[in-house]
Order: C-alpha cells, then structure tokens, then sequence
C-alpha cells in the first residue's frame, strides 16, 4: 500500500504548480485581462527563486524572491496592457519570449549547481500514521498553501464585497466604471497577484520538484495553467479537478511506461494533453456553463472615455 | 468639494437643488450642448425633453460626471462645483438610471444591486434587502436571477432600485417607462410622486409626452444642443410640446387606409405552437394559435417576459420546431426552417435587441446590409463566384437611408455610431427594402425619440396596406393601439385571442397582461365576466 502513497504524493507534487498557476491567472482573468504570459513569470518564478535560495542559504528567501520576480514582470504586462492598453495577447506572448529569454541569462551560472530543497512538513506520531500520513501531514508547503490559496480565492470571489466588484470588473467594465469603480487600479491588483502566483509556482518546480535550475524548465506548464482556467469554466474549485487530473494522467502515464504495456511511450506521453483537449471539448458543448460563467470583458482593453 | 454645507442649504427653497449655467460640450466640430441653462428646485419634478441627438444625454453625462464640459458651471446647493466622476456626482447625491443599461450580466439581480450599495451591508444580506426593497418600490423582482436572462423590462426594474437605493437628492431617470405595463407605470410614477413629496427631485428624460404632462412640474426642451424653451408642462398640449422638440410639426401615424382595405388570406399562421423552456429561467410557449391575414397590424401586448422573446425566436426560426406547421409563413410551413429559409419565403424580421442582434456594431451600415440580405438577395448583391457585389449592396443601402431618412454622421459609418432612432429605422427599413409578405418586428420603437419612431409605425403601416401580413411585439400600449388593426396579449407563454381595434380599451389589455387570475384569460371570457356584470 505504500506504493499507492507514493503515487498519489507524486501525483500530489505534479498537480501542485499547475493549480497555484492556475489559480492566480483565474483571478487575473476575473477581472477581465487575459495575461497569456504565465509561462514567461513562471520560469522566472523559478530561476530567482532557486538562486535566492543558493545564495542565502535559505528556501523561504527563495520564496519569496520567485513571487516578487513573477510580480514585476506581471507589472511590466499591466503597464502596457491596462495603461497602455495594448494588445493582451501580443503583450502576453511576448512576456512568455521575454521571461524564459530572461531566466536563461539570469540562470546561465546555475546550471548544473546542487540546490536546495524546500523540506517537507513533518509532524512527529501524525507523519508516520500508514497509508495517509505522509500523504495529508508530510508534504510540501507549497502543497498547503495551494490549497489555501484555492480556497481563499473561492472565498475571496464569492463571499466578500471586493470580489464581487472584481467578477463586475471582468463582466462590464464600462458599466463597473459607470458605477464609479476604479477598473484599471482593481485589473492591476488581479495582474499583480496572477504574477505572483506564477512566479511561487515557478518556486515549486525548482525548490520542491527538481531542486535545481535547467533552462525552460517549466517545460509548457504555464500553458497548461492556462488551459486550465477555461477547463475550469472560471470557478476556483474546478481547477483543482482539473489540475489533479492533468497530474494524475502525467503520473499515470510514467508508471505505464515503466511497467511496459507495450504502448508506444510517445503516446502515453501525449494523453495529458489529449485529456485536457477531451474535457474541454465537453465543458464547451454545456453552452449555458462557458457563458454563464467567461468573463464577458476577457481580453478587452478598456479605456476610459472622458 | 461641494458636499460640506448640506443642511442649512436645502433648507432654503428659493435656492435651487442644481443651476446649471451656459454649459457648453463640444466634441470636435460638433456642439452637443450649446451654453444650455437648465434649474432644478427642490422636489421638483422636471422633464427634459427632445428629439434623439437633441444633446439631452450629453447633458445628462456631464451632470453625472461621465463628460467633462468644455464651458460653463454646475451649481449644486448653491455652490459651484465640479462633478468629475460618477462616484463624485453620488456623493454629491446625484444618482441616474442609465438608459443603455449598466449592469453586469453575469451576476444575479442582487449582486447588481449590492455593487451600489454601501460596503457595511454584510454580502449575505443583499439577496433579503433586494426583495424588500423591490416590494417596496413596487418593482418586483427576483433577486436570485442571473440577470442575463432577465428581459429589458426586468432588468431597468434593477436599475430604478439601484439607483434609489443610493437616497440621492436628485435622481436621473432616463426614459424610465419605456419598458412598463400601465398599470407598472402608475406604481412608478406612484413612487415618483413619493419621492418627491419626501423633498427629493426628479430630473425626467423622456418621449412620452402624456407622461411629461401628468406627472412633470417644469420642462426644459433642448433641439439640435439648444434649450429652445422652458415650460410648464401642464399648460400645454402634447402636441405642442411635440412641435416644440421637434420643430415642425409631427403627425401620428393614420391609418385612415385601412378601413377601406379587406384583409386577405393568412400570411402567418401559428398552429399550437409549444417550446420547452430552452434555459432555467425562460419562459415554454403553451399551445400559441394566431393568424396574421393579408393587410393587417397584429400587436402582441404584454408584460417584459412574458415569452414574447422566445415567441419571436420560435416565429423568426432562430429556435426551430418539431412540427413544421407550427409556423406557418406566407403560406408556407417553416417549422423546421432556419432564418434564412423562413426569409426566402418572403418574411422579414427585425429583434428586440438593435445592437449584437440586429446589427453587429462593429460593422459598416453596407456590411449589415449584406449580413441580412446575402441569402434573399443573392443574385444582386453576391456575383457568379459568390464575392460580393459592393454596388448593389451601396445602392440598397443609400436607398434605405434615403426611404427611411436615416441621420448619419459620414457616409458609411459603423452600426453603433448612429443613435437609437436612426439604427433603427435603418433596420427596419433593411428589411422593408425587400417588400417581405410577412413583417415580424419585436419591439420596433424601444427608446427611439418621437420623430424617429412616427417614421418607423407609418412605414409599417404602409407595409400593412400594400398587401403583407404583420406582427408587432411590444410593450408601449400607446403605440399598439396605434398602429394594430387588433391586438393579442401574452402572458405567461400563452396567447390571448385578439381583440379587434374598435372593441380594445387600456383596461381590458391591462387586465390580459395582467393575467387576470388564474393565469390567463382568453378574450371571451373577459366579454363573458363583462355581460354578468351588465
């Protein structure tokens, strides 16, 4: 039965990223801006956050370092997408080119180096408990605080006041301006935080799942956080469906290749993909569940009219 | 700012609420407003009126905060002040109903609400408050709903609350009827009157001059950016007020023709029409039977929501149906006929919605053109090889603007840049251009000023008499009584039966829309419970 634990914590580790990436673009898309450049933050994310660490000594510094470079960036796209309304998808694509053109340079004296690793949660006698311990009180950090982030979004956006006046934002916001709401300060604060996530997700591939730096590690997973907001049709909770699920077929495919079924290996590694593009076209064909719930704004530069 | 004297200042009733003194708004070479004076005192009820692009909204957004004028001063209470943002003009305590709608679809009537209220009234809460208060204000309204599926009616119900929730000294109310049964009407007007007595004033935009004149102290009427008179309502007679706006003198549409022309065979025939509900919150269609003949205006009545939406999509074959008989168009059964094969049997149809619907805004009058007339007109406006023909489809559309008289900056301007009015009777007329047998029109004169919408019933009229069959949707009484040869009422998917022209009063319609418990009532029965009571 450990064999099961072991899966499911790697499962665990795979889905980890994609969900705090996911979750911090859901709410940079809430609001109306789709920010294509999280896989650009999210591998600066990583390579700041793994020589942060090295030089100090400290994962946490690491951290914090991933989360603040994915901020600035995400500001440099809110300074030309909100202020200057430019072009969200050209602006997004471009911040992806930049970031990894970026890491690569900040990361050229990295490579290869030992680093360090962000160590798990371990509570005596409650780790140790078979089958489940390691799985609910040994993980990541990270772990944890993806999901508290899932849930404090969730609770963000449908509970208190400022949430809903980011979901009007996303829905109108020229009826939001109407109403006397500052769109372009509330779009800033939902970019920054997307970028911040981005960057602390970047954390987690280079701190906790290879505790190392290699150029564009992030390997399409921005992209794939990416797919996974409109997977989730916007809402929080749908997102860890989604990201587990991409992280389990991801798993699941690697023990299939090592036990050799027989089925080509390039395959095998393509069925995360072709699970995402499945249930996506499932969501889409519920037209009342995408409508309801697209930000009807995403994507639009607004500008104020005076 | 303005706000720091509120008592002592209100207290005086020879100061005025707000004097507004020669503003002036240009945009470009275009004088919107031309040093226009406009007082409001105290609990006063005051109408702007004027033709579409008369400047009234201009004037209304810079009061508001949403434009910067070019010149001249606000006086609020007594003091000058400079409204620079919405947010401003409500703390100041001017609150407005928008007549483009500024609500957020996606979220439920009670969220639209709560945006607008203070943030200390606790989140769970709004869906409660939301009820009350819409008792209150006689508006109904379900706070649950997602106000996507609600109908224009509904949705400026969410409006008029969200803006009198806000207690503003002044309140705004563009075009605020258009939507309303009569008898929804007087519960507003109800709670106008109300308001007013509480001391608060109404600044009241609107083309319904029987309106203006029962329910307004003073008037100010603007033309072409210029106040060309302050009244008092009361003392004149809708017509003058009528001649006033527009400047020459407007003439209701006639339908003195019709008495002479025999209606023909039906042109449209609905055979027990059902649809399901196609969302949660639509309306099913149960068991519809109406006959359109040859010649005549049939008007369908009834309050926003009742199904008249879902009916036009069954009808215009936006949703299809199981029966092909169930519609019947010019002969011909269209049941299960998309648009385009329901236009080729010679209907023309024109939505509710003017822009996303019946016209992509984004797109050239010529290439709206050709949006509806590509399949119809294939042998003039599209070649052998299937480009398209640019002349014919300029000349279709010169000739529209021409026929109908459509107002238009350039010459060939995006869908959206014209006004309310002018989009319209271009749509309409798109339509007319083609001679259709059989004209369906959901809402043909929503917010389209009085000149604009004159032109519009007396081209369908006009359509009526040279031999087709038409159908008009719509929830302005006033106008279904003027231009119908009889008149239906929907209520609650189902279908009155119509009621000639000559024996049609407000109440009985009212009484129809209103469901006349349980339910519904067909026309006989009404004649039956009136014959009891003689």
């Amino acid at each position: 039965m450990d064999m099961f634990q072991n899966i499911l914590l790697t499962i665990a580790t795979a889905s980890t990223p994609l969900l705090i990436a996911a979750i911090g673009e859901l709410v940079v898309e809430r609001s109306g801006v789709l920010n294509l450049g999280v896989e650009g933050m999210m591998v600066i994310g990583a390579v700041c956050g793994f020589a942060a660490a090295l030089m100090t000594g400290s994962p946490w510094i690491g951290v914090l370092a991933a989360i603040i470079a994915g901020m600035l960036l995400s500001l440099l796209f809110g300074f030309l997408a909100i202020s200057l309304a430019t072009n969200q998808v050209a602006t997004g694509l471009s911040l992806t080119l930049l970031g990894i053109g970026l890491s690569g340079m900040i990361g050229e004296n990295f490579v290869g180096q030992a680093g360090i690793r962000l160590p798990n949660l371990d509570i005596p006698v409650l780790t140790d408990i078979p089958m489940l311990g390691r799985l609910i009180f040994g993980q990541d950090p990270l772990f944890y605080i993806s999901l508290a982030l899932t849930a404090g979004v969730m609770w963000f956006l449908f509970k208190t006041r400022t949430g809903l006046t980011l979901r009007a934002i996303g829905d109108s916001h020229k009826s939001a301006h109407a109403l006397g709401i500052n769109v372009l300060k509330y779009r800033y604060l939902a970019v920054m935080f997307g970028g911040g996530c981005a960057g602390l997700a970047g954390a987690h591939l280079s701190l906790v799942y290879t505790p190392q730096w290699v150029e564009n590690m992030t390997a399409g997973r921005g992209w794939i956080a990416l797919a996974l907001v409109v997977f989730a049709s916007w809402r929080p909770w749908r997102v860890i469906g989604g990201a587990y699920l991409f992280g389990a077929v991801t798993i699941g495919q690697l023990h299939a290749q090592a036990l050799g079924f027989g089925i080509p290996s390039q395959f095998l590694s393509s069925l995360p993909y072709v699970a995402t593009i499945v249930v996506l076209v499932l969501i889409s064909r519920n037209r009342r569940l995408t409508v309801m719930n697209t930000p009807a704004s995403l994507a639009q530069p607004f500008v104020p009219d005076r | 700012m303005g706000i720091a004297d509120h008592n002592s200042v209100t207290a005086s009733n020879t100061t005025p609420l707000l004097d507004v003194r020669g503003i002036t708004k240009v945009f470009g070479s275009l004088i919107a407003n031309d040093h226009v004076n406009l007082t409001i005192a105290p609990g006063e009820i005051h109408a702007l009126l004027g033709e579409n692009g008369a400047g009234k909204s201009t004037l209304v957004k810079m009061l508001f905060g949403v434009l910067d004028p070019s010149e001249g001063s606000i006086i609020w209470k007594g003091e000058e002040v400079r409204i620079s943002s919405p947010s401003e003009a409500r703390k100041l305590g001017i609150g407005m109903v928008f007549q483009h709608f500024s609500l957020f679809e996606a979220l439920t009537a009670a969220e639209n609400i709560a945006l607008s209220l203070d943030a200390t009234t606790p989140i769970s809460q709004i869906a409660d408050t939301a009820r009350r208060l819409s008792v209150d204000y006689g508006l109904p309204l379900d706070p649950d709903a997602m106000v996507g599926d609600l109908s224009v009616g509904e949705r400026q119900r969410i409006e008029i609350i969200r803006c009198l929730l806000q207690k503003p000294d002044l309140i705004i109310l563009d075009e605020p009827t258009s939507v309303l049964t009569p008898q929804e009407a007087n519960k507003m007007f109800e709670t106008l009157e109300r308001l007013k007595a509480e001391g608060k004033s109404i600044l009241y935009i609107s083309h319904r001059l029987d309106e203006v004149k029962r329910l307004c102290d003073t008037a100010t009427v603007l033309r072409h950016g210029n106040v060309v008179g302050h009244c008092n309502p009361q003392e004149e007679t809708a017509t003058t007020l009528a001649n006033m706006m527009v400047g020459t003198d407007v003439q209701n549409a006639s339908r003195e023709l019709s008495q002479a022309v025999e209606p023909g065979e039906p042109l449209i025939e609905i055979n027990s029409l059902d649809r399901p509900p196609a969302t949660p919150f639509s309306i099913p269609l149960r068991g519809i039977n109406l006959k359109v003949r040859a010649g005549e205006v049939v008007g369908i009545a009834g309050v926003a929501g009742n199904g008249q939406g879902e009916f036009f999509e069954a009808v215009s074959g936006e949703a299809l149906q199981n029966q092909s008989d169930s519609v019947r168009l010019n002969k011909v059964d269209c049941g299960r006929l998309g648009i385009s094969g329901r236009r080729l049997v010679g209907a023309a149809f024109v939505p509710e919605e003017r822009l996303g619907h019946g016209a992509a805004p984004g797109l050239s009058l010529s290439d709206n053109m050709l949006l509806s007339r590509h399949t119809t007109d294939r042998k003039t406006m599209l070649g052998t090889l299937g480009y398209v023909v640019t002349s014919a489809v300029t000349a279709a559309r010169k000739r529209v603007v021409k026929e109908m008289d459509v107002r238009k900056s350039g010459e060939d301007p995006e869908a959206a840049a014209l006004s309310g009015g002018n989009l319209q009777k271009y749509l309409i007329g798109r339509e007319l251009d083609r001679k259709p047998k059989v004209l369906i029109v959901d809402q043909p004169t929503w917010g389209v000023d009085a000149g604009a919408a004159a032109r519009i019933r007396q081209a369908i009229i006009e359509l009526a008499r040279s031999g087709s069959a038409v159908l008009v949707i719509s929830q302005d009484l006033d106008e279904l009584f003027e231009i119908s040869d009889s008149i239906a009422v929907m209520h609650d998917g189902r279908i009155s039966a119509p009621l000639p022209i000559a024996e049609a009063t407000f109440e009985k319609i009212g009484l129809l829309m209103g469901g006349a418990e349980p339910g519904h009532m067909a026309y006989e029965d009404v004649k039956t419970a009136e014959e009891t009571e003689v």
